[in-house]
């Protein structure tokens, strides 16, 4: 085993596992990020496969980042720079066979006149539900960079923390707290119902509430999901959405290079098979090429179920493999880059209308949506997919060659467990050409313009970034999974019962999406540990 | 009339029954009034082809706590029971039927993993109920805690999950917010096993057991069989007698009940109610008012919206009322025959519910208002174990099944036919040679339900038994603790916490509120 020369070793170089590098490397610690993968980012990349067309590979998309992560690393001087979308456009197919669009406008009176035209009453209803989203985002927010507290303690900081919760959750009012109850287990329907009723219009706002889930916008507790339009900022734009300039492997090479700068070491290709634990201490890792490192501070991006496998069982108590295995993480997301030969047209959508350069849907009703959830349910794709499509090369020019596109499409909802088999590369291809065509009905040029597909299953998303089951949240985030749940009742602080065993990614609090916060918030308590935090 | 009522109560569902025997014990002067023939609301008798008398909708008793028992003396007024403590027994359309007896599951395909798994979960489930159960039987604290009973009470809810101690209180806060697929997939593989727990947690329920809250509906059902010492128990003479026996309880104390009287709209003077007008035009005054009635039929029906605010008028409006179970009625010339089951568990709960995958087959078409092809049911015959019911060798059949949409359409009928007939078709596949038994068969059908008893949507609780509209939030944030936002008008049927199901919680404890004063 070589002689430990760092103080701490982080395994995955995933958006979280470098926050956390960068913080303690800034905190005075000497540390090395071991990676598996050629390349670093994990789900969060640009690489280019296709001559030289680049797209964002996974995650597609900024706004939740946290802008006090940014800014402390100084992610901005590292040269990460996003650009917001406009707004977005839904496709609406009329009774008599014509199509329209509603679209989707940053600016409040454009998109008021908007949903008038389809529905007078819900262009007033949806201030009343933007504001009330916004509340509830007002509450929530703070809490993603705390560290939850663990509700069978008696240790003073646990019970401090309960007491601020609590405070926090009394001090909103007694109608604000009951909102705020049936916020968290309505089901996404029934909370726009309570506001809106025009189906497409739901439908535009509902579909992001299933992404990553296993849930449909039926079912009960998909409403919070909702806080994903007003809870990110980009540079001060509260609830925008934008393109990282370079695609999101801008945010990891900002991430990367800051980390660098600050000292810090990474190794690629270098993926870690075990963890070296004795007597309830890590000592270091294992890498899959033999190699030893020693180490007796570890951090793992990696979720919970490959964190956990890569501990000796001897060395953990049995609830806590037991709760460990059981963390659902049922894939249920797929993703197709597609280059494109020019701009592509939309049925309903005006050519050159600036709703183009944001997200586009297909889905016509809250049906359809349920009957997509269903597919998944029945192991299948879904018949009728809801999908999240954006043309980023309409607003960043320096991922394709001039004049050409590519679109991001993500899919919700495709099985990790199919029940007609394993998936393969004739399944995978079927996938990929249903989505093509579903989207063809809506673009009736658009197959003739693809110059190359990128598929994704769940499988391809689990073997390519390690997300265990293709989930892009490493792990459900639903009630039992969450906050003083995730990833185990017990082991919910960033910390493995092995001591000096840490865990930064989404397995953790708060959860998935690109927030980096539970890298932040995991390098928090290693510094909180070591007596160097605050 | 010289002095005013102390209380009109409107409905005699056996909440309404319960509350009047309370309030009439402590020496109020109380009127219940009934729209029906007769008392018991879904908790009442029907008769069938030759004069049998049937459960009409709920037909197993299991949540009638021990001291409402006592304190009402219903064992003296009729409650007799004809069986209790009834095994589940899931059928199988090979015959590899699946009995479980409390802690005990038993079937020949069941590994002893699953056999193990399925102790584990009983005992783990049992747990958390009792842990549930004293919150359960109060009346709910209100969130912003006003008074040093509710907050009594709020504490005492903290101290019996915080009694589980530290292993047990963290899986009681992992898993409350569960459903109960994943839930019991950390226990047991197989699939028709998990079908027949499940049952507990679905009937009565719109949702399948895959949604959020389906651990927290299976919770609240066992938490029922904690209250007494009866188990699974099937009333004598059908779940009319129990009512029946409340409301002899009720007059026996001095309170007056009226049949035939349905009422037309409540009395409000200044924000207070002070009495009712009947369908007849007769007006009645009485010092307090109180509705066994659902909140909408209460609020949309019965009083003039002038005295109610927008956003307590919209908040009643969305509450989720749409039931998704159906009943159905068969007489049979003799006893039927379940492949694989011995004729002495006959008299048993049968459910047929194959495995966790039909339960949610059976459930999609529900969420677009469509009928499922292969419906879930509970079956008993309570002539097997009643022979008080029946005559010459014939039998009874009732089932509960699910889930049938809430059918506003104009093929109302014909859809009701086509369901009955898939229904049958689906007994037969369990039973072969059923349908040539069948001298009479009824399916009611949520509407049905709806118009035979008064209750919008037909729904079981009145309001759904789901976390939004539960505790603190039950039936609605300005419906909680019985009282509403119209002075001395309370509700006290099954849409108040805890929820519904023939228990008559809500109904004693609307009592507790008006002589406390807390109305």
């Amino acid at each position: 085993m070589k002689k430990q020369q760092y103080d701490a070793v982080i395994v995955g170089a995933g958006h979280n596992g470098l926050v956390a590098a960068c913080y303690l490397q800034r905190a005075g610690l000497k540390v090395l990020v071991l990676e598996k993968n050629p390349h670093i980012g994990g789900a969060t990349t640009s690489i280019s496969r296709y001559e030289n067309f680049t797209y964002s590979n996974c995650s597609y998309v900024y706004s939740l980042f946290r802008q006090e992560i940014a800014r402390e690393l100084e992610l901005y001087k590292f040269g990460l720079q996003v650009i917001p979308y406009e707004g977005g456009a839904q496709i609406i197919k009329n009774a008599d066979g014509s199509y329209d669009s509603m679209g989707s406008y940053w600016h409040g009176d454009a998109n008021r006149r908007e949903v008038e035209r389809f529905n007078k009453r819900d262009a007033t209803a949806m201030e009343r539900l933007d504001r009330d989203i916004v509340r509830q985002c007002k509450f929530i927010k703070p809490l993603l960079m705390r560290t939850p507290p663990d509700p069978t303690s008696f240790k003073p900081r646990d019970l401090m923390e309960l007491l601020y919760l609590g405070q926090r959750f009394y001090g909103i009012g007694k109608q604000r707290m009951h909102e705020t109850l049936r916020f968290y287990t309505m089901s996404v329907a029934d909370y726009l119902n309570e506001y809106l009723e025009n189906d497409a219009l739901k439908s535009y706002l509902a579909g992001g509430a299933t992404v990553g889930t296993a849930l449909g916008v039926y079912s009960p507790g998909t409403a919070y999901v909702l806080l994903h339009h007003a809870m990110g900022d980009i540079d001060g734009t509260v609830g925008a959405w934008g393109f990282p300039r370079g695609g999101m492997g801008s945010v990891s090479k900002a991430l990367n290079d800051s980390f660098i700068a600050s000292g810090g070491t990474v190794r690629v290709d270098a993926g870690v098979s075990d963890f070296i634990v004795e007597k309830g201490k890590v000592k270091g890792v294992k890498l899959e090429s033999g190699e030893s490192l020693s180490a007796n501070l570890v951090v793992s991006g990696m979720d919970v179920r490959r964190t956990f496998n890569a501990i000796d069982p001897n060395e953990l108590p049995k609830w806590v493999i037991e709760r460990a295995k059981h963390f659902r993480f049922r894939g249920s997301s797929g993703k197709i880059n597609i280059a494109l030969d020019s701009l592509p047209s939309f049925k309903g959508i005006p050519a050159n209308s600036p709703c183009m350069t944001g997200d586009i849907h297909i889905s016509q009703s809250m049906d359809e949506l349920e009957l997509a959830y269903d597919d998944w349910k029945a192991g299948k794709w879904s018949q009728k997919p809801y999908l999240d499509i954006l043309i980023p090369s309409l607003i960043d020019p320096t991922m394709v060659p001039e004049g050409k596109h590519w679109m991001s499409v993500f899919v919700q909802y495709c099985p990790y467990k199919l029940a007609e088999g394993e998936w393969n590369e004739t399944r995978k291809q079927a996938f990929g050409q249903h989505i093509i065509d579903r989207i063809a009905r809506y673009s009736p040029d658009f197959k003739d313009k693809i110059l190359h597909r990128e598929i994704r299953t769940p499988k391809d998303i689990e073997n390519e970034t390690g997300m265990s089951e293709g989930n892009i949240f490493q792990g459900e985030l639903t009630m039992d999974q969450l906050i003083f749940n995730r990833p185990i009742p017990g082991y919910a602080q960033y910390r493995s019962p092995i001591a000096g065993l840490y865990m930064c990614g989404s397995s953790n609090h708060p959860g998935g999406g690109v927030m980096g916060a539970p890298g932040a918030n995991a390098a928090r308590e290693v510094l909180l540990d070591l007596g160097k935090g605050k | 009339m010289n002095s005013p009522l102390n209380a009109i109560i409107i409905g005699a569902g056996h909440n309404g029954l319960t509350c009047a025997a309370y309030l009439a014990r402590a020496g109020q002067s109380v009127l219940v009034l009934e729209a029906a023939t007769e008392v018991g609301g879904l908790a009442r008798n029907r008769i069938v082809a030759n004069g049998e008398q049937l459960s009409s909708a709920a037909h197993l008793l299991h949540s009638l706590p021990q001291n409402i028992i006592k304190d009402l003396q219903l064992e003296k007024h009729g409650l007799h029971y004809a069986a209790q403590h009834l095994k589940t027994v899931s059928l199988n359309k090979d015959g590899a039927t699946i009995v479980l007896n409390k802690q005990l599951a038993m079937g020949d395909q069941l590994s002893s993993a699953d056999l193990l798994g399925y102790d584990r979960f009983y005992l783990d489930m049992q747990r958390f109920s009792k842990a549930l159960l004293p919150v359960l039987g109060k009346v709910a604290p209100e969130i912003a805690i006003e008074d040093w009973r509710q907050k009594l009470d709020l504490l005492g809810l903290g101290w019996s999950i915080r009694k589980l101690g530290t292993f047990y209180m963290r899986e009681f806060l992992r898993i409350i917010g569960m459903n109960l697929y994943d839930l019991m997939d950390e226990y047991i593989e197989n699939t028709q096993l998990k079908a027949a727990i499940a049952m507990d947690a679905l009937l009565g329920s719109e949702w399948g057991a895959r949604s959020m809250g389906s651990v927290l509906t299976y919770l609240y059902r066992q938490a029922g069989e904690l209250r007494n010492n009866t188990g699974l128990a099937l009333p004598s003479g059908g779940m009319g007698t129990v009512s029946q026996a409340i409301a002899k309880s009720a007059r026996q104390s001095g309170a007056d009940i009226r049949c035939n009287s349905p009422v037309k709209h409540i009395i409000i003077d200044n924000n207070k109610a002070v009495g009712v007008v009947l369908e007849t035009g007769e007006k009645i005054y009485a010092d307090t008012v109180i509705s066994n009635a659902d909140p909408k039929q209460t609020f949309l029906k019965l009083i003039n919206p002038d005295h109610l605010g927008t956003n307590f008028v919209r908040q009643v409006n969305n509450l989720r009322a749409k039931g998704k179970a159906g009943k159905l009625h068969l007489v049979l010339s003799q006893k039927p025959s379940f492949t694989g089951l011995d004729d002495s568990l006959l008299g048993e709960r049968l459910v047929i519910a194959p495995g966790m995958d039909d339960i949610e087959l059976a459930f999609n078409p529900s969420k677009y208002k469509r009928y499922p092809d292969s419906p879930i049911l509970e079956i008993i015959l309570p002539s097997v174990r009643d022979d008080s019911l029946c005559q010459n060798g014939q039998q009874l059949l009732s089932a509960v099944v699910q889930y049938l949409p809430y059918d506003d359409s104009t093929d109302e009928d014909q859809n009701r036919t086509a369901m009955l007939k898939v229904i049958i078709e689906t007994l037969e596949e369990y039973a072969p040679g059923i349908s040539d038994l069948i001298t009479t068969a009824e399916l009611l059908t949520p509407r049905d339900i709806e118009r035979e008893f008064g209750i919008s949507g037909g729904h079981w609780h009145h309001v759904e038994l789901v976390f939004e509209s539960f505790l603190f939030n039950r039936p609605t944030p300005l419906l909680t603790r019985h009282a509403t936002p119209i002075d001395n008008l309370l509700l006290c049927g099954a849409s108040c916490h805890p929820g519904g199901n023939v228990m008559g919680i809500a109904g004693r404890n609307a009592a507790q509120q008006v002589l406390r004063g807390e109305k």
